[in-house]
């Protein structure tokens, strides 16, 4: 109660704006829980399929982009720690970073998507139909999709960290009014997240 | 009332928890190769739930958090246990 007096907005309610990250997360978290579900009911019904649909896939760039999210994931956290000790500077510089980090996995990502697609395997294609299993079909179909969703997050997570640089710079969001960005940080955060175990599961299949 | 809102996390802690979370997965990948056939699955869940239990309490500040916070994870994390035991013992008892 003392935390809002001393706001000069009185609609400025850190805990509740926590909170309502922290539902929306879990939401997002069943969403992909029930993908890994998918996953893992297939990969249990075709287990050899997997195994060699697994190796088609580049373990260098898996673990790179893994490297990039988890340095992306501790400079977007240590920005929270530089507003909150008055370091606006310090605070921009880091998101930014965070920003280019997430953008060169996205680059990756689109030259691993690239070269499986030249190489005939996307969904539905006539490559996939023809040469390959009902397993490995499943498995680059969820691949596809999995990651996909996982990308798609990593754009609205740029966007969602670009408007709270704007905020920070004009002033808005300033270290005793930081929820915009802690929120965008446990955003970014699950995005991470999600990714620790996307990696994993269709990288590391051997 | 406990001055929560200012915890402010030291830019080191962010560092080791990073070196932390680059070692497990060097180690998950290093586990990957080695020949274990279905026991290597269960060696990267332990490493992903090992990871994902330090980006929870650290990045995501559940460990200065309210409680509260932490029991409502725990409830989503049993839920989709739940839900994936109950799939589960569909496929293998059919």
């Amino acid at each position: 109660m003392e935390q809002i007096s001393n706001q000069t907005d009185p609609h400025y309610d850190p805990e509740a704006s926590k909170l309502g990250m922290w539902l929306f997360i879990c939401t997002e978290l069943l969403l992909f829980g029930g993908l890994f579900i998918v996953y893992s009911i297939y990969r249990y019904l075709n287990p050899e399929a997997f195994a060699l649909a697994g190796h088609e896939l580049d373990t260098f760039i898996g673990a790179t982009n893994t490297i990039i999210l988890l340095v992306s994931s501790m400079t977007i956290a240590m920005s929270t720690t530089a507003l909150q000790q008055k370091n606006k500077k310090l605070a921009i510089a880091l998101i930014i970073i965070t920003l280019i980090l997430a953008f060169v996995f996205l680059v990756n990502k689109y030259f691993e998507w690239g070269l499986k697609i030249k190489h005939g395997i996307y969904p539905g294609s006539e490559h996939l139909k023809a040469d390959f299993g009902q397993g490995e079909i499943l498995f680059f179909g969820l691949y596809f999709v999995m990651t996909g969703l996982h990308a798609l997050h990593i754009i609205v997570g740029m966007v969602f960290m670009g408007i709270t640089m704007v905020k920070v710079q004009k002033g808005t969001v300033h270290a005793d009014r930081p929820s915009l960005l802690e929120n965008a940080g446990l955003y970014w955060h699950l995005v991470d997240l999600i990714w620790i175990f996307l990696f994993p599961l269709f990288y590391l299949i051997h | 009332m406990e001055n929560e809102k200012h915890h402010v996390v030291p830019y080191r802690i962010y560092f080791y928890i990073l070196l932390a979370l680059i070692t497990f997965t060097f180690m998950s990948i290093g586990i990957s190769h080695l020949n274990f056939g279905a026991y290597s699955v269960l060696g990267a869940l332990i490493f992903s739930i090992l990871k994902s239990f330090l980006v929870l309490t650290f990045f995501m500040h559940l460990k200065f958090d309210q409680p509260y916070l932490r029991f409502l994870i725990l409830g989503v994390f049993l839920l989709f246990l739940a839900v994936v035991s109950i799939t589960f013992t569909d496929y293998l008892y059919r």
